[in-house]
């Protein structure tokens, strides 16, 4: 019986070493985790201890009063332009980040560069310069006009409308990115293959080359959305004060009543749907599949 | 053996006629012709970038060449996109949906055919039986081994019964002993529905192994076709007998339809080429013998020379000699057996090469 108590013997000290192995590799994002404890978690700690404080002591109250008809309102706001400059998005990235990924390799790198240039312009920047394009007689109305599609100029600012195209410019680039990510990692002969067992380009296309690229259009939903949910310069500036969102709400509780606990209460409300969504989003298809599993 | 429903359907044949293919300046395809018969097992053979992939990429029609035709049997499929040409495909990396089980991946191809429901699952089911998969149609495609999927993609290439296979070297993936197991399976899978196949390799063995015929390319031409046995025991140029197992050359010269080497008249079965000249004698190690000191060896070419080395290789030994004239031979001899002619390091040897065996060969790599 010497050979297997030799066996666990060795069997005991493999653990040790595998264990020790592994937290020395482990240690190595202490000073990460570290970091991120500092930044990220113990204000959002803080954030929440704050809108469950009153006058005095411990209350509700700030939960309570986002019951409010006029916070309801905004929320129905928040996620119908969060949905809808998602939507739009897809419509407008997909086919985009398609015809990047059967370029040629510089008509790609040229490409890329033009949907990335907007993302290193500041956000400010381009939405004043949206405001010039929009504005009553600015270019696009202007052009509109004299082409003889419309006889009185549009309202395109200071609505809805401009808030969507506003957001949409600047949500496409996020759109696009993992999308062209995921295409680009689709192996061509996924498609011959498709191809070759009798599929015409177009069922190809939809049956194939579509479903391979859905962790790449997922991402990009979930980054679109969450950024949008959140989203203040772009809905305050082109939406003129009648685009209410959440972030808008919280502004306001903080610089026109100094209500640090409404304002924080809506801070948690946010960021629990936040969370709710994506984790709903990654019960229903996977996490591994968006963060780039098989 | 499973009893199944896939049968030899009919097979065509298939004519490459002068198909060129170019890259810029480069010609990755240099007008072949190649006539694969009905029912045939065709191996293209050749060193990398020899231009077997982009031949077979024109036959699924993923490459348009410049110039040159196609056919199928009767049918010109020189314009036919890859969708309407109706060939099975095995690809290098097998090409498995992921986003399929393994029996939607077979499936693929019949409902594209809008084939009936329950006929689509009697075809997979049989079609994987075939490959003997049977179990395994639920599973998804990151779940199978890498000679599972290699299953998997020849179920897929040949449930909608096409009348032609191709295959890139659909083995390479996996390890020596898989591979040889896989390619008595391919055989047989052809043997059984006798599918017109073209099947590109560049391992020589398996080549040889599998074909019923060879056709060796280098540089975007078929150099040389025949069967497995003619390409070995009677290549045509220096270039095949190098590329094709283990060759050693010695210079001769042609004259008076005789070939000399040095002053030694070769006594050959076939007469030599009617070319005069500069010619190079082609010398395999195994086709040599040692030849015992009491053995006149009569009838026989025979080498005499010393010795170098004794390179012991479990099955056989390669013995190393020095030639007068400083040329060089090696041979190759069974261990078993080897005791009777015992050979040592710079002890005198006396090779003898039959008739038979002696294959001549131009002096230039591409005559
Ligand atoms: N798109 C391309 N552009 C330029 N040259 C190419 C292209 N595709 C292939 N080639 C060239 O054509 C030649 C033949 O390529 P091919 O893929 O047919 O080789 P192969 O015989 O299959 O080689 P391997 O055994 O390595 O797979 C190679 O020299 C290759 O560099
Ligand atoms: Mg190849």
């Amino acid at each position: 019986m010497t050979v297997s108590t030799g066996g666990s013997a060795n069997l005991g000290a493999y653990r040790v070493a595998e264990r020790r192995e592994r937290w020395l590799l482990q240690s190595l994002v202490v000073p990460g985790l570290a970091l991120i404890g500092l930044i990220a978690l113990a204000p959002i700690g803080w954030l929440f201890w704050m809108s469950v404080q009153g006058s005095s002591g411990f209350t509700l109250d700030h939960y309570q009063r986002l019951l409010d008809e006029s916070y309801l309102r905004t929320l129905k706001t928040t996620f119908e332009l969060s949905i809808l400059v998602t939507v739009l998005s897809i419509a407008l990235g997909y086919p985009l980040a398609y015809l990047i990924s059967q370029a040629r390799p510089r008509l790609a790198a040229l490409l890329m560069l033009l949907v990335l240039f907007p993302v290193w312009t500041s956000l400010l920047v381009r939405c004043y310069a949206w405001l010039v394009l929009l504005q009553r007689r600015g270019v696009v109305n202007s052009w509109l006009q004299d082409m003889g599609i419309i006889d009185a100029p549009l309202k395109l600012m200071h609505n809805f409308t401009g808030t969507t195209i506003g957001m949409l410019h600047i949500m496409l680039p996020f759109m696009i990115l993992p999308l062209y990510a995921s295409m680009r990692s689709i192996d061509r002969d996924y498609m011959r293959a498709a191809a070759n067992l009798g599929a015409s380009p177009v069922r190809a296309f939809w049956q194939v080359f579509v479903p391979l690229s859905l962790p790449g259009l997922f991402a990009g939903i979930i980054i679109v959305f969450v950024l949008c949910l959140g989203f203040y310069v772009t809905p305050a500036l082109l939406g003129g004060g009648r685009v209410y969102m959440w972030s808008m709400q919280i502004e306001r509780n903080v610089t026109y009543y100094a209500d640090w606990g409404a304002a924080s209460a809506l801070g948690v409300v946010l960021l629990a749907l936040t969370l709710g969504i994506l984790w709903a989003v990654g019960r229903l298809i996977g996490f591994d599949r968006i963060v780039g599993g098989k | 053996m499973v009893a199944v429903g896939l049968q030899a359907t009919a097979s065509l044949p298939i004519s490459i006629r002068s198909i060129t293919k170019r890259y810029g300046a480069f010609t990755a395809l240099d007008a072949v012709d190649l006539e694969v018969d009905s029912g045939e097992f065709l191996t293209l053979l050749g060193p990398s970038g020899s231009g077997k992939t982009t031949l077979l990429m024109v036959l699924a029609g993923f490459i348009r060449p410049e110039s040159g035709t196609v056919l199928f049997g009767e049918r010109d499929v020189s314009l036919a996109p890859p969708h309407k040409r109706d060939v099975g495909m095995v690809f290098q990396n097998y090409a498995l949906f992921p986003h399929m089980s393994v029996a939607g991946n077979v499936a693929y191809p019949l409902k594209l055919r809008s084939i009936p429901k329950a006929e689509v699952g009697r075809r997979v089911r049989e079609a994987l039986e075939l490959v003997q998969l049977g179990t395994l149609g639920e599973r998804r495609i990151d779940q199978l081994s890498g000679g599972q999927r290699q299953r998997v993609a020849l179920a897929r290439a040949i449930v909608f019964e096409p009348r032609i296979l191709l295959m890139d070297e659909p083995l390479s993936a996996l390890d020596k002993k898989l591979r040889e197991e896989m390619q008595i399976e391919v055989r047989n899978l052809h043997r059984r529905l006798g599918l017109t196949t073209v099947y590109v390799t560049h391992d020589q063995r398996e080549a040889l192994t599998m074909s019923d015929r060879v056709a060796v390319i280098d540089g975007g031409r078929v150099r040389q076709i025949g069967r497995p046995r003619d390409i070995y025991e009677r290549p045509d140029s220096r270039f095949i007998a190098e590329f094709i197992g283990e060759s050693q050359f010695l210079p001769v010269v042609l004259r008076d339809g005789a070939a000399w080497l040095d002053s030694h008249r070769l006594a050959v079965e076939r007469p030599p080429p009617t070319a005069q000249g500069a010619h190079l004698l082609v010398v395999r190690p195994e086709k040599l013998t040692v030849l015992p000191a009491a053995d006149s060896g009569h009838g026989l070419n025979l080498f005499e020379g010393t010795v170098k080395e004794v390179v012991y290789q479990g099955e056989s030994s390669l013995v190393y000699v020095s030639l007068a004239g400083g040329l060089e031979l090696s041979v190759r001899r069974p261990s078993r057996g080897a005791d009777a002619v015992p050979v040592a390091p710079g002890a005198p040897i006396r090779m003898g090469l039959a008739p038979a065996d002696v294959v001549i060969v131009p002096a230039e790599l591409h005559p």
